[in-house]
């Protein structure tokens, strides 16, 4: 994976630049956001749900040592081998040495948002390992040789023509070719048989219940099943967030879950793996990768709440308008702002200022992460470990000297309005971001505080 | 009662006709209105720029200006939501605490302090309602499409009281215009974008004004139209509610 040398700023201009494009996809998740709104305005008790999976989330960020050892146990009493990995390169080796092991070269892989944020797909190419993706979606982008843009709709950045242009290229399909029913008939036939060959099948897991040792994949195709259950190794990867307390708890998630993705009521396939079948091996990783350090953050301990529904890039006007690859991190939108920078903050201090703090994201949220008040957070703490650039440092530090003096205030004031009036050309000009494609406001004769001098000072 | 009249910076500067229209408002509903001349800014162009550490003299003027009234009262959403989450003083916490609890953003105040039920108003015009989001969802000025809860907004019963009044319907009704403070320049594309969208979402529906309780999101909009030659303009919610009857 190549290091951005852009941020979001400059990435999102690259992609507004073709404005029919960015309207397409706007409108494209707000319809998904649409869906969302219609799907969870059914269920009366949709706050009381939201309430409830905090919650429970919070119980167990708060005790998440116990509750990972209760279900280290009852996996292992399973028979479900299980493997720690402190970091992505751990959790690369522990992947690649089961493969080795298994004498394979290929391996089925179902959406794992967990593996695109350890590269995984990179890494085992590099050791001569073939992986196919089986999520349609991610078969598409890893046909084009792009990342995910989006954590449930991996494609959503993607038009149809240009999805039949690829397959065209890969899968020898007729040129043009751009019906989805023809296009999914495709890759599924093209899958089918990656499936029968393939003797190790990877998936992600959606949630761990700590109680029983199981865990539960959720999709939509089916994918996750059909390779875990033709493939002689199942392994499963997760962060240590994923966990629930119990299986009582899960149908609250569930509810929560796909409303909250795509407005369906739930996803077609819930899938539980609790133990390997006769003859199977099926192995577990479990990844921290900076999530224990999140954990140690008060403020931000919360993003580990997620559940990955996407709802918050759904609802995201900067999103919706910047694509996902302008956030350059394998989670993007406002989710992906408050837990990037835990990774790398130098790499991504830009991420936070990605945004209005609007509050939608907070609002759509299933178990209520307060996202727009974290990258508000994020911002003071980025500034203060020393990432703000020079200019805006000076600039902030002029506004602040200026703004704590009335005398320096009404000066400045009356300096700004005299110029927009008789020297317009200082302020609408390139140089200014603001007149590039706004006019600036009129100047008027005087402020409100000189007008309340003379029409009420002397009261 | 004695309301302190907190008129954020770039409307003292920029829109006094909408800080007028607030103070002859509240003087009309018989309200003692009183300016302290000496105000400034909330602090909030450096908070939301990650600059908080930098907004303590902004903070120090607010409490010296505004300590001591029964209400303080603001035609902005966003800076009251400021004020409300953030004002602080290490020297005076209680007075701080204090202070923030007494902010009222405008129609807040008319709706929930004076409990307004009609206004002598009248204004024959289409008119589009711009929710602010600070105002919206900081401060719940009216619901939000986002949650499931029961529908209410004191921006839009204030404006059924005005007279021949006609507000227009949006397909997004609670989006985001995009302007954000220093977003709206370090975030330039984007930002630009979702104004054009939200004006055109106004546009599309006949609207002749644009209004809202937050000057700076109109300002945002307003040289979008300008830019566009447009003949809709922006108006300050308090304009409107101030308006001849």
């Amino acid at each position: 994976m190549e290091v951005a040398t852009k941020d979001h700023a400059e990435l999102a201009e690259i992609f507004n630049k073709d404005e029919e494009r960015v309207d397409w996809h706007d409108e494209t998740l707000w319809w998904i956001r649409a869906k969302r709104d219609k799907s969870v305005h059914q269920l009366p008790e949709w706050e009381a749900l939201r309430e409830a999976a905090s919650n429970i989330k919070h119980n167990v960020l708060s005790d998440l040592n116990n509750y990972l050892q209760q279900f280290e146990a009852a996996a292992q009493a399973n028979g479900i081998i299980v493997h720690w990995a402190a970091n992505d390169i751990e959790h690369n080796e522990i992947v690649h040495r089961l493969l080795v092991e298994n004498k394979v070269t290929q391996m089925v892989k179902s959406k794992s948002m967990l593996t695109e944020e350890c590269h995984l797909n990179d890494y085992l190419a590099k050791h001569g390992i073939e992986v196919i993706d089986s999520d349609l979606g991610e078969r598409i982008v890893q046909l084009a040789g792009e990342a995910p843009s989006h954590i449930v709709l991996p494609c959503i950045h993607k038009k149809k023509e240009e999805i039949g242009d690829l397959f065209h290229m890969y899968l020898g399909t007729p040129s043009n070719m751009s019906d989805p029913q023809f296009l999914t008939e495709t890759a599924r036939g093209s899958l089918r048989e990656t499936f029968l060959t393939r003797k190790v099948a990877l998936t992600g897991v959606n949630f761990a219940i700590a109680e029983t040792g199981e865990f539960v994949v959720c999709t939509n195709e089916g994918n996750a099943d059909m390779g875990a259950h033709l493939a002689d190794v199942h392994i499963a990867c997760m962060g240590i967030e994923k966990l629930i307390p119990n299986r009582e708890h899960l149908g609250i998630f569930l509810r929560l879950l796909t409303r909250s993705a795509t407005g369906q009521p739930i996803t077609t396939y819930s899938s539980h793996f609790k133990k390997p079948r006769e003859g199977q091996q099926m192995h577990l990783v479990l990844v921290d990768n900076g999530r224990s350090i999140q954990l140690g953050r008060e403020d931000f301990r919360n993003s580990l709440k997620c559940i990955r529904c996407g709802a918050c890039m759904n609802t995201c006007p900067v999103y919706r308008r910047s694509g996902g690859h302008s956030y350059h991190t394998a989670v993007a939108g406002p989710i992906g702002s408050i837990l990037a920078p835990n990774f790398d903050m130098r790499k991504y201090a830009d991420l936070p200022f990605a945004s209005t703090l609007c509050g939608s994201c907070t609002n759509v949220c299933p178990v209520k992460i307060d996202i727009h008040d974290q990258l508000y957070k994020w911002r003071q703490v980025l500034v203060k470990e020393g990432y703000a650039p020079t200019g805006k440092k000076i600039a902030m530090q002029v506004m602040a000297k200026t703004l704590s003096s009335p005398t320096l205030y009404h000066a400045a004031g009356k300096m700004g309005r005299l110029t927009i009036k008789y020297a317009p050309f200082a302020v609408s000009n390139k140089l200014n971001p603001w007149y590039k494609q706004r006019e600036m406001p009129e100047s008027p004769e005087q402020s409100f505080g000189e007008w309340y001098s003379k029409n009420r000072g002397k009261k | 009662m004695t309301v302190g009249l907190f008129i954020p910076c770039y409307v003292d500067q920029f829109y006094p006709g909408a800080a007028i229209a607030t103070l002859q408002l509240l003087e009309k509903l018989g309200v003692t209105v009183v300016y302290p001349p000496n105000q400034t800014c909330c602090g909030q162009p450096m908070a939301n720029s990650g600059f908080e550490h930098l907004s303590g003299g902004c903070n120090r003027l607010f409490i010296d200006n505004f300590s001591g009234f029964d209400y303080i009262v603001s035609p902005s959403g966003s800076c009251v939501l400021h004020i409300r989450e953030h004002l602080h003083d290490d020297k005076r916490p209680e007075l701080a605490k204090e202070v923030a609890h007494q902010v009222w953003e405008l129609t807040s105040f008319l709706t929930d302090v004076l409990k307004v039920e009609s206004l002598p108003a009248r204004f024959p015009h289409k008119v589009g309602v711009h929710q602010s989001c600070h105002g919206q969802r900081g401060l719940h000025l009216s619901s939000m499409t986002e949650l499931v809860a029961p529908d209410f907004s004191k921006p839009g019963s204030l404006l059924a009281m005005v007279k021949d009044l006609e507000l227009v319907e949006l397909d997004r009704k609670d989006e985001c215009c995009g302007f954000g403070g220093t977003f709206c320049v370090v975030e330039e594309a984007v930002s630009a974008k979702m104004g054009k969208d939200r004006v055109a979402d106004h546009l599309k529906h006949g609207a002749e004004f644009i209004t809202g309780a937050d000057m700076s999101c109109l300002m945002h909009m307003e040289g979008i139209l300008k830019r566009q030659g447009s003949k809709v303009k922006v108006l300050h919610i308090a304009e409107i509610l101030n308006s001849e009857g």
